[in-house]
């Protein structure tokens, strides 16, 4: 096969100018800081109170998450029911949708005069420009990473084990629970690590459905958008690089789940 | 008499008489649950979108749309996918034939690097490029010499949205040359063809479905991103603002209809993005359920139909 | 009574899988469904099983009516083809799993796996995970399971079908064995008819969804209820012959039948042992070439081509073949001892008829 040479070299050529060596400039640049100047702009409280929304928060969409799509991709594999090639279709939108639309309609419809506004907001239920909010907007954006993970093993479980449970005497919740979840959970863990890794970088939809007021809906992103607006560009790589970390600690993480994954696999 | 009837088996038919699955119940239950969810979760946003941007009639939608700020921006976002994708595709025929038809070491290390971006959150990878090329970057003030600007500039604006929509060419194409292996190429190459004659006529026409999915996703991103963009671009009206941006700036000087009217045109494209993803899967899906037919009625008929 | 079918009727949208089949199988006894694949005889047996509903008919296991009963109470052991064993269980998690489910005495439950690790051969396995095992493991794994909560019934489907050859006649005689020490009724499903005959009491062959016989292996095999059986079950040569003066002739070969007009059609069949063959090109009416020798075993094949282009496949033993001194082309006189008269396929069979013996024609002429 021809072309080694000229696809490799273009490949690392490019993947160096576009991606590597960018980020190699920016870990320089930090490693040009003091260690107390870094941990003082990382760890201020400013910061520590926008981490622990933007984990938090990505934590529960994540699990909200899990949940439903779990729910979904079950109900697609599993039943034929009229609309169903239109609703796994829907599954992929918040993954077409750009995240600025998907904040800006979120927000309104939560907004006190919104469709769903006007119903929550008179029970007391504040979405748009709270936590929840900001909850919901990383739900919407993660949703497909599980499902997408859990229909191709779903679709791959052997009916004739469930059958097995029940020429033994196992109720179907009961297969569920002993049988088919214990063999879905590693891909069920993979769905919610991708997941929760795409919500904590998430920032488009954020910005719309946040009030950005600090220490109470403001995400990580948020602040070093903020730092880099106030020219404190060190403050900006300060909470960056810790945002990297965790992004590259999900990717670490996300791999040794896939192995996982196929470790029935025989 | 049996033998006359057809052999084939609707699943729906097996399913609903069978002893060991959920009762008719628990059954609608469960799609009646999902499928609240998502039409409330996903689709109710998407028609909230369009009711928003016509809510005050076509008049005024036509309007906003032909404000010559929003005009500009969306020239910008054509323009910055129309340079971004043919560069992303570039790049990924090149890294899909380098990883799918050579074995070499640390391509797994390779395929890693490819995905990155994916990990990396877009105002990070927007602040990547303030740090090499901004001001106080390492390359901003010999840029600043020479009077030239990447940063809240075009360049800036085109390098992010490059950065951020890297791995998706790559990342489709790469699964689908390794599945057609290197028969096909090695068989054209005994008849006499030349590696660039064996790539245009051979391999590409047999990943074109896959790149066509590769670049429609390529291109919603491209035109849809918002994070690592808004990093770079300095939010100048009428110059550097992509339709994402313009879809804040109208949001924040509370000009609803606006926003909403530029935010339909990106829904818009979400629509058609998604129209073409399901035409492309469900094509592959009859391809592979073809090639399956073919390899099954060869071989001897066991296994089919109710034993 | 163990299992009891009463005209069951199975459906699937607008194909009839299975046609108002009738049988019972007896307590302790171990029973092949036998047939093609599409002949409906692993819906049968899920039907048994209840893992499908049947469309009408009743289904008796003891006695009692089970339409109604869902899988989980019928008290019945199923092992799936392809074994179906919880991957994320280990060898004696998966055997205990019916016994949990039953809610068993955790040190009942101890002793029952203990018991059956030993009686399968698994010992050393209990902590491995079915992706650690071997197929014939794999095999005794998910038979010791189905067995654990003591069915009443044990039901198997293809149970040889996915263990390579070599081992599958290993797997055979264990089975039988197994069948002789616990005495558990069992039916099982094949497609292939040597293993039924070699395994079960009792054969219930299907095809295309209806039961063509019930019988033990050797009343299926000496006295087919009809052509499908007939040519199911062992190897049979069929000539289409048509009837001339009395006799059902094709190429050179004739067969007396009696009552049947000149020009009506039919199929007479014999069996490879009954080619009777000599080297003494006189002894028999007929001559032929030795076309093919198929060397199977202690039995061989053998393929003889008459003059007219006819081919008639026999069988010998080795030590025959070697007496007569055959060899690929060698010159033989043959004759058809035993022939049956085949009608259409579900029309009942005549007996089997012995040929007169001819004096060969050469030899009267002589005289």
């Amino acid at each position: 096969m021809p072309g080694f040479g000229l696809t490799m070299g273009y490949t690392l050529f490019y993947l160096s100018v576009i991606v590597l060596i960018p980020l190699a400039g920016l870990f320089l640049r930090v490693l040009g800081m003091t260690w107390s100047e870094f941990w003082g702009m990382a760890m201020s409280p400013r910061a520590m109170a926008a981490y622990r929304l933007t984990f938090g928060a990505s934590f529960v969409a994540a699990v909200i998450n899990v949940v439903f799509g779990t729910l979904t991709a079950w109900v697609l594999v599993r039943y034929s029911f009229p609309g169903k090639r239109f609703l796994d279709a829907l599954v992929d939108f918040p993954f077409a949708l750009p995240t600025a639309v998907a904040g800006l309609t979120l927000s309104s419809l939560f907004a006190p005069n919104g469709w769903l506004g006007q119903v929550l907001v008179p029970m007391g239920i504040h979405v748009a420009y709270t936590p929840l909010g900001v909850t919901l907007a990383l739900t919407f954006i993660g949703l497909p990473f599980v499902v997408r993970t859990l229909q191709p093993v779903l679709e791959q479980l052997e009916r004739e084990t469930e059958e097995a449970a029940a020429t033994l005497g196992a109720g179907r919740l009961r297969t569920f629970v002993s049988v088919v979840a214990p063999t879905l959970f590693p891909a069920a863990l993979t769905g919610f690590a991708l997941a929760f890794a795409r919500a904590i970088g998430e920032y488009g939809s954020v910005i719309f459905i946040s009030s950005g007021r600090q220490f109470e809906s403001e995400i990580a992103p948020m602040v070093i958008v903020i730092r880099l607006d106030e020219f404190n560009t060190n403050g900006a790589l300060a909470i960056a690089v810790v945002m990297l970390v965790a992004s590259f600690t999900m990717l670490g993480v996300i791999n040794v789940l896939e192995r996982w994954v196929s470790r029935y696999q025989h | 008499m049996a033998g006359n009837t057809p052999r084939r088996v609707r699943e729906s038919h097996r399913k609903s008489q069978r002893g060991a699955e959920e009762t008719p119940l628990v059954k609608w239950l469960l799609v009646g649950t999902a499928g609240l969810f998502l039409l409330v979760f996903l689709l109710l946003p998407l028609v909230n979108v369009f009711a928003q941007a016509l809510g005050k009639g076509l008049g005024a939608y036509f309007k906003a749309l032909e404000h010559p700020d929003t005009l500009s921006s969306i020239r910008l976002t054509l323009l910055t996918a129309a340079i971004c994708v043919p560069l992303n595709v570039v790049f990924g025929v090149c890294a899909a034939w380098a990883v799918a038809k050579f074995e070499f070491r640390g391509k797994a290390l390779l395929i890693t690097l490819i995905d990155l971006p994916f990990s990396v959150s877009p105002v990070v990878a927007g602040l990547v490029y303030v740090v090499v090329f901004g001001l106080q970057g390492y390359l901003g003030p010999w840029l600043a010499d020479r009077d030239l600007q990447v940063i809240f500039a075009v360049p800036g604006i085109v390098l992010a949205t490059l950065f951020v929509t890297f791995p998706f060419v790559a990342r489709e194409l790469i699964p689908v040359m390794q599945a057609t292996g290197t028969d096909q190429e090695q068989a054209a190459m005994t008849l006499g063809a030349s590696g660039w004659q064996t790539f245009w006529r051979v391999t590409l026409p047999s990943v074109k479905w896959g790149l066509l999915y590769g670049v429609i996703l390529c291109n919603a991103r491209a035109m849809g991103e918002f994070g690592a963009v808004s990093v770079v671009s300095g939010h100048i009206t009428g110059l550097t603002d992509t339709m994402p941006l313009r879809v804040e700036k109208l949001y924040i000087s509370y000009d609803s209809t606006g926003a909403f009217a530029v935010a339909s045109l990106l829904a818009l494209l979400a629509l058609v993005t998604l129209v073409a993803k399901t035409w492309l899967e469900w094509r592959q899906e009859r391809q592979f359920e073809a090639a399956q037919h073919v390899e099954t009625s060869t071989s001897r008929d066991e296994g089919t139909g109710p034993t | 009574m163990s299992i009891q079918l009463k005209s069951i009727s199975k459906s699937f949208g607008d194909t009839v899988a299975v046609e108002r089949v009738e049988f019972t199988v007896a307590e302790g006894e171990l029973v092949a469904l036998l047939g093609p694949s599409g002949g409906g005889k692993t819906t049968v047996l899920r039907m048994i099983a209840g893992l499908e509903m049947p469309t009408s008919g009743d289904i008796l296991i003891r006695g009692q009516r089970v339409n109604d009963l869902p899988v989980q109470r019928r008290n019945i052991g199923f092992v799936f083809q392809n074994y179906a064993l919880f991957k994320t269980m280990s060898v004696a998690d998966n055997i205990a799993f019916g016994l949990k489910i039953k809610k068993w005495k955790r040190s009942e439950i101890a002793s029952r796996v203990a018991e059956l690790v030993e009686l399968f051969g698994l010992q050393g396995l209990e902590r491995r995970y079915p992706h650690q095992l071997s197929g014939g493991q794999r095999q005794r794994v998910a038979i010791a399971r189905s067995l654990a909560p003591k069915p009443s019934v044990l039901l198997l489907d293809e149970p040889f079908g996915a263990v390579d050859a070599k081992i599958r006649q290993d797997l055979r005689e264990w089975l039988v064995r197994l069948h002789h020490e616990l005495n558990v009724t069992t039916v099982f499903v094949t497609h292939d008819q040597e293993e039924a005959m070699e395994v079960a009491n009792r054969i219930v062959i299907f095809s295309k969804g209806r039961l063509e016989q019930i019988g033990s292996p050797r009343e299926v095999y000496e006295q087919p209820a009809n052509e499908f059986v007939a040519r199911f079950i062992g190897v049979m040569n069929v000539l289409d012959c048509v009837v001339k003066n009395g006799q059902a002739r094709a190429g050179e070969l004739a067969f007396p039948v009696s009552g049947a007009a000149n020009g009506t059609q039919m199929r007479i069949g014999f069996r490879p042992y009954a080619v009777a063959v000599s080297t003494d090109l006189t002894l028999h009416p007929h001559r032929a070439r030795l076309l093919h020798t198929y060397f199977l075993g202690i039995l061989l094949r053998v393929e003889f081509e008459l003059p007219s282009g006819l081919v008639v496949r026999g069988r010998m033993t080795k030590e025959e073949y070697g007496m007569l001194g055959l060899e690929d082309g060698r010159e033989v006189s043959l004759h058809i001892k035993n022939y049956r008269v085949l009608a259409r396929d579900d029309a009942p069979l005549g007996s089997e008829m012995a040929a007169p013996v001819a004096t060969p024609p050469h030899i009267a002429e002589n005289i």
